[in-house]
């Protein structure tokens, strides 16, 4: 009795043994770095070093939501998630069933999408950063050669066209991403759902609209989650094409609490920055794995 | 009639798939072969008459008069490449593991502790990063390979766990059950029948994981301040950051920092459309 544990004895404890490692490891670098930044963002941190952390409560965020800067830097992350997440959504989807359709070249292309999507952001970032380029850039050239410009335009020097540019980058490297999922849905799709809608007459609009859209949901749904996500905490292409500027024009929530932290010396607020964020995801993370996790229904 | 017009508006379609897909990348090619001189022309040299491979051979063959940004590029590089491997090797190890349990053996709050995993993939870097910077100052691992390693750890393991365990869900059960009636206990089971054919989930998990390291921006800028830990993306943004000093060569870091993952992705293409349709979460 004592030396041979039941099956389901053995399975309990091997799990446990198994799960260990990766158990501790996410304690230590995930659960508790979010918990001690949740308790130093009710903390006024002050610059110098041994200086005393003063409780204040919830006052670090009732002074940001009072702030215009942080209504201005919601407004522009906003802008940044709704316009590139949507742009990508409408291209992906057109790419997707472009592929979809075979035309010639098409796995060609399906192979070439996954370029963009594998190029390091920060290459990325550089990239357009030189393509923008006010003296030297080949959009500059391009526009220019073309007729379309009479004199080079200093892009990166206006807000919104500089936020612009960074969405434009943005688009380069997810645009594949999104293909490539709903291509890969559409191909799941049955081959001859086409024809029986034309042959109970459907139009081609129609057949997207009510068949082909509604059958693509949960696809969709998935990749707009995750690069929502994605969008809503963009720093990396922000940081390397603006560096947050000019005036503040591209200074979304990271980059703000990135410099609340790290150049403002203000650890306590951009804790508190920081935490905000992190609701917003885990919440958007929370109907994704829902989703995901639906009782086996598929 | 309609049907050859309906190939060629495809086709044309397709034209600008990839137009859109390769001009941007071209141009990044070409400025790293292009002189100096051309590259400060106006009007632009779109194919560059002198073509040089001058500033690869700086970076990858170093002399005496190569300049700083060619030597830090290959160090950069170096250090990508080690932090990168690590962390991949050590999620898919523990990764993996990890999920066989959660996906085939009972025990309590298996469900709970499965999306609480998930969850924590999702845990933005900048709300990580204050409590990673002090311990890191802390126990003298600032600015050293190790603290990386261990600070990537926090998204590359919830997302091998992720991976593996859908992974381990499409391996019918049948299979080890014949195991266990044939006398293997679970670990055996797992070492000598799921290992062996979870390959396609170990490469492309590792494919992922290791392309998420290699991309990692925020950590290691935050994290390391020298070349004995910098990694490329950093070493990138630095030189992005300055005046217009070397173009070329910043070109030319950009283009050997994407090789490695655009080569990987297209070797192992498959599995990357496989596993984004699994639930991959590489943007």
């Amino acid at each position: 009795m004592q030396r041979k544990r039941t099956l389901a004895q053995q399975d309990m404890l091997v799990g446990f043994a198994l799960i260990l490692p990766s158990f501790l490891i996410i304690l230590g670098i995930s659960l508790q770095p979010i918990l001690s930044t949740l308790y130093l963002s009710l903390f006024e941190v002050p610059r110098g070093i041994n200086l005393q952390n003063t409780f204040v409560g919830l006052g670090n965020y009732i002074s940001l939501l009072s702030e215009p800067i942080f209504w201005a830097t919601i407004g522009r992350t906003f802008y940044f998630t709704v316009i590139s997440v949507g742009t990508e959504l409408v291209l992906g989807l057109a790419i997707a069933q472009l592929i979809h359709a075979h035309p010639p070249g098409w796995q060609f292309l399906r192979t070439s999408l996954i370029i963009p999507w594998a190029v390091p952001t920060i290459v990325n970032g550089t990239m357009w950063r030189w393509i923008y380029n006010a003296d030297y850039g080949a959009l500059n050239g391009l526009l220019f050669q073309l007729g379309l410009i009479d004199k080079y335009i200093p892009w990166l020097t206006r807000p919104d066209m500089a936020m612009n540019l960074v969405i434009l980058a943005d688009i380069w490297h997810s645009v594949p991403f999104i293909a490539l999922i709903l291509q890969a849905a559409l191909a799941t799709l049955p081959p001859d759902l086409e024809e029986a809608a034309s042959v109970d007459g459907a139009t081609a609009i129609q057949y997207f609209w009510f068949i082909r859209l509604p059958l693509l949901r949960p696809a969709i749904l998935v990749a707009l989650i995750i690069r929502t996500v994605e969008a809503f905490r963009a720093f990396d292409l922000i940081y390397v094409i603006t560096n947050g500027g000019p005036a503040n024009g591209t200074v979304t929530i990271s980059f703000l609490t990135y410099l609340e932290m790290f150049s403002f010396g203000h650890a306590g607020r951009g804790s508190a920055l920081s935490f905000l964020i992190s609701l917003f995801t885990l919440t958007l993370a929370f109907i994704y794995i829902r989703m995901l996790y639906r009782p086996e229904e598929k | 009639m309609k049907k050859t017009l309906r190939i060629i508006l495809l086709s044309f379609l397709v034209l600008l798939a990839l137009l859109f897909v390769y001009v941007p990348v071209a141009w990044l090619v070409i400025s790293s072969i292009s002189s100096r001189s051309e590259l400060l022309s106006t009007p632009i040299h779109w194919i560059p008459q002198h073509p040089t491979f001058q500033n690869y051979i700086n970076i990858l063959f170093p002399s005496q008069g190569t300049s700083e940004v060619a030597k830090t590029f290959r160090i950069t590089l170096w250090n990508s490449l080690m932090v990168a491997t690590s962390v991949t090797v050590i999620a898919l190890v523990f990764g993996s593991i990890a999920a066989y349990a959660l996906i085939r053996l009972r025990f309590p709050f298996r469900q709970t502790l499965l999306i609480g995993i998930l969850g924590t993939r999702m845990i933005p870097e900048i709300s990580l990063v204050i409590p990673i910077y002090l311990f890191a100052t802390r126990f003298g691992l600032f600015n050293s390979p190790i603290i990386l390693i261990i600070t990537y750890l926090s998204f590359a393991l919830p997302f091998a766990i992720w991976l593996m365990a859908a992974f381990f869900e499409s391996i019918p059960v049948e299979l080890e059950d014949a195991a266990r009636i044939d006398g293997c206990n679970r670990l055996e089971t797992l070492w000598r029948i799921i290992l062996p054919i979870s390959t396609p989930g170990l490469v492309s998990t590792g494919l992922f994981v290791f392309l998420t390291a290699w991309d990692e921006f925020f950590f290691a800028l935050i994290l390391t301040s020298t070349v004995s830990a910098k990694t490329v993306p950093v070493a990138i943004a630095e030189f992005t950051g300055r005046y217009v000093v070397d173009v070329g060569g910043m070109m030319t870091g950009g283009v050997l920092a994407a090789i490695p993952p655009v080569l990987l992705s297209l070797i192992f293409q498959r599995y990357i459309v496989s596993g984004l349709t699994a639930g991959a979460v590489k943007g």
